[in-house]
């Protein structure tokens, strides 16, 4: 098992969320970024898709109440101390073995976001089929509400220790992020997309998993449309625009339907992006092409493929083949063909 | 208006018939799900049906977007008929008291009687236009003209979990508690929403139908009850 000692912030228990319900209400959900998710859970010997702890700003303590192996996808400062009160750095982009009683400190984070993972999987119910948090409805993770200290949270079963490592960590590109123009973009004067796509705005204090309010530029509905309209769907990366011109950013929490317009979409390829926005970060947005949204998806398939394939086991001797044996690694690529250093 | 195909964003697309609430347009949205569902898609991950509009979410890298495209476009033809997966509902409802604080107000505001609002709201056949807000969340309608006011001037933080609400042409039952700012009129022993029913984990579905009926307080504690302890099959509540 592993006990929590200190949760400071909120974080949460996160896998590729919950499709299928969305005509019932039920917000999507899921990592806010998939890729490092995946990435966090191939270092951990586990499926992509399994449960993990997704951890913003300021991560958890937490003692291992018995052997077992976490790994660390994220800017972390974390450390390790054992039970003699003796402390090690514990590096990014890899895992790492915990004997019982050893406490890992996640620490503050470096990027907005950053997953752990824990080989065998953090033993937790499924609910309408996945284990991610949803706080609003208590759905999922520990009775569907952030990590508190006190929480003790079962293990896989497997206890094969593993020893893996990124050899470079991924990159998160800047540069302004790529919008499709909204289902209300005529809902806006031309004036408002002007500003909307050369203009930079901020991410406000109001930032979690549902959205990002934006400060900046009011962003003037026309005057022939209004503010409001009937509520219809809405998806993560919606950006919709209340009453105050004030853009608001929907991400993996929000809500199926939404009653603003809705002056633009970020591109799947760009939202991992978003969850890692935290509040006084500037954005600016690109008006892009379907085409190029559509080929920006299959570069960050592919980029993410590429950096899973090039994660390699940490010291000589580490039996690799037999991981693959015990299939302990699916999920979005077949490692064993790919390039190995 | 003529039915369009909106982009939102990459991954979805929205098939909108109008601007508007409006029973028609809702019938039509039912009936193109319905045609959407025979096609058997590939890579949609979900269908969500509103007021006026259709929006499919899917895999862009696995069904390609000019087929679904085309097939919404077949599917808006569809011809509005009864959806032969609509379902309706028979809700019992405890007005007033504890149950429905605001009920007295919304009488005085509409200068009837409490017992002429539960009676209209009771007599109305409500369709079920939307699922959405909070899992299971149901936005009814239309209620009569006279029975339409505006929302709370400052919104509860807590609105109880089975509340009975109106506001403007709309009714909904909360299935959580959460923040609210319509007028509570009643409590239902329903649950509406089950996680543990994985197959129908919401009780109504967008095209049902549904109408309140008034209970006591006795028969209110006795179905909460057996709703608990999962005495009552949900089917229970379909109406005979």
């Amino acid at each position: 098992m592993i006990e929590i000692l200190d949760a400071p912030l909120p974080a949460s228990f996160q896998d590729v969320g919950r499709p299928g319900y969305r005509h019932l209400g039920v917000p999507l959900s899921g990592a806010l970024d998939a890729g490092w998710l995946a990435i966090a859970n191939a270092l951990a010997g586990n499926p992509a898709s399994t449960v993990a702890l997704e951890i913003r700003m300021r991560g958890p303590r937490l003692r291992a109440t018995q052997p077992l192996t976490v790994a660390l996808a994220g800017e972390f400062s974390a450390r390790i101390e054992d039970a003699a009160g003796q402390s090690r750095a514990a590096a990014n982009w890899r895992s790492h073995v915990l004997a019982a009683n050893e406490i890992l400190d996640t620490g503050i984070l470096r990027s907005g976001i950053g997953y752990l993972a824990v080989h065998g999987g953090f033993d937790l119910p499924a609910v309408l089929g996945s284990r991610s948090t949803y706080a609003r409805a208590g759905l999922g993770g520990i009775d569907g509400r952030s990590l508190r200290a006190g929480d003790l949270v079962k293990v896989g079963a497997d206890a094969t220790p593993i020893s893996l490592r990124l050899p470079q960590a991924p990159l998160l590109a800047d540069g302004p992020l790529r919008v499709i123009p909204g289902p209300q973009r005529e809902h806006f004067t031309d004036d408002a997309w002007q500003r909307f796509v050369n203009e930079e705005f901020t991410v406000s204090r109001e930032a979690d998993r549902m959205g990002l309010r934006l400060d900046g530029p009011r962003l003037e509905h026309d005057a022939a449309y209004g503010a409001d309209i009937v509520s219809d769907a809405v998806t993560p990366g919606t950006i919709q625009v209340p009453g105050d011109g004030r853009p608001i950013i929907l991400l993996a929490d929000c809500q199926t339907v939404g009653g603003y317009p809705k002056i633009a979409t970020v591109i799947g390829a760009d939202l991992p992006r978003l969850g890692h926005a935290l509040p006084g970060q500037t954005l600016r947005f690109v008006e892009v092409s379907i085409e190029e949204a559509l080929d920006a998806r299959r570069q960050a398939a592919a980029e993410l493929a590429e950096c899973i394939a090039s994660i390699a086991p940490d010291s000589a001797g580490f039996n690799l083949d037999a991981l693959y044996a015990a299939n302990l690694i699916d999920g979005v690529i077949d490692a064993r063909h790919a390039n190995q250093p | 208006m003529n039915p369009r195909i909106l982009a939102l964003g990459d991954g979805a697309l929205t098939l909108e018939f109008g601007d508007r609430i409006d029973p028609a347009f809702n019938a039509k949205v039912m009936a193109a799900r319905d045609a959407l569902a025979a096609l058997k898609l590939d890579g949609i991950s979900d269908v969500v049906p509103t007021y006026r509009s259709l929006t499919v979410h899917f895999d862009p890298l696995r069904l390609d977007r000019d087929t679904l495209t085309q097939g919404l476009l077949e599917a808006a033809q569809a011809t509005a008929q009864k959806s032969a997966l609509a379902t309706r509902w028979l809700i019992p409802v405890v007005f007033g008291g504890e149950y429905g604080p605001d009920l007295a107000a919304v009488a005085r505001a509409t200068g009837r009687s409490e017992a002429a609002v539960i009676e209209a709201l009771c007599a109305s056949e409500l369709r079920v236009f939307l699922i959405g807000f909070l899992p299971g969340f149901p936005y009814l309608g239309e209620l009569p003209e006279w029975l339409r006011l505006p929302r709370l001037a400052t919104p509860r933080a807590a609105v109880p979990a089975n509340s009975l609400a109106i506001a403007g042409a709309q009714a909904a039952v909360y299935p959580w508690q959460s923040p609210g700012g319509w007028h509570l009129l009643g409590r239902t022993p329903v649950r509406l929403f089950d996680v543990a029913d994985v197959a129908r984990p919401a009780l109504l579905a967008s095209g049902d139908t549904v109408r309140f009926t008034p209970i006591g307080h006795d028969e209110f504690e006795r179905l909460a009850t057996a709703v608990a302890t999962r005495a009552i099959d949900p089917v229970e509540w379909q109406a005979k």
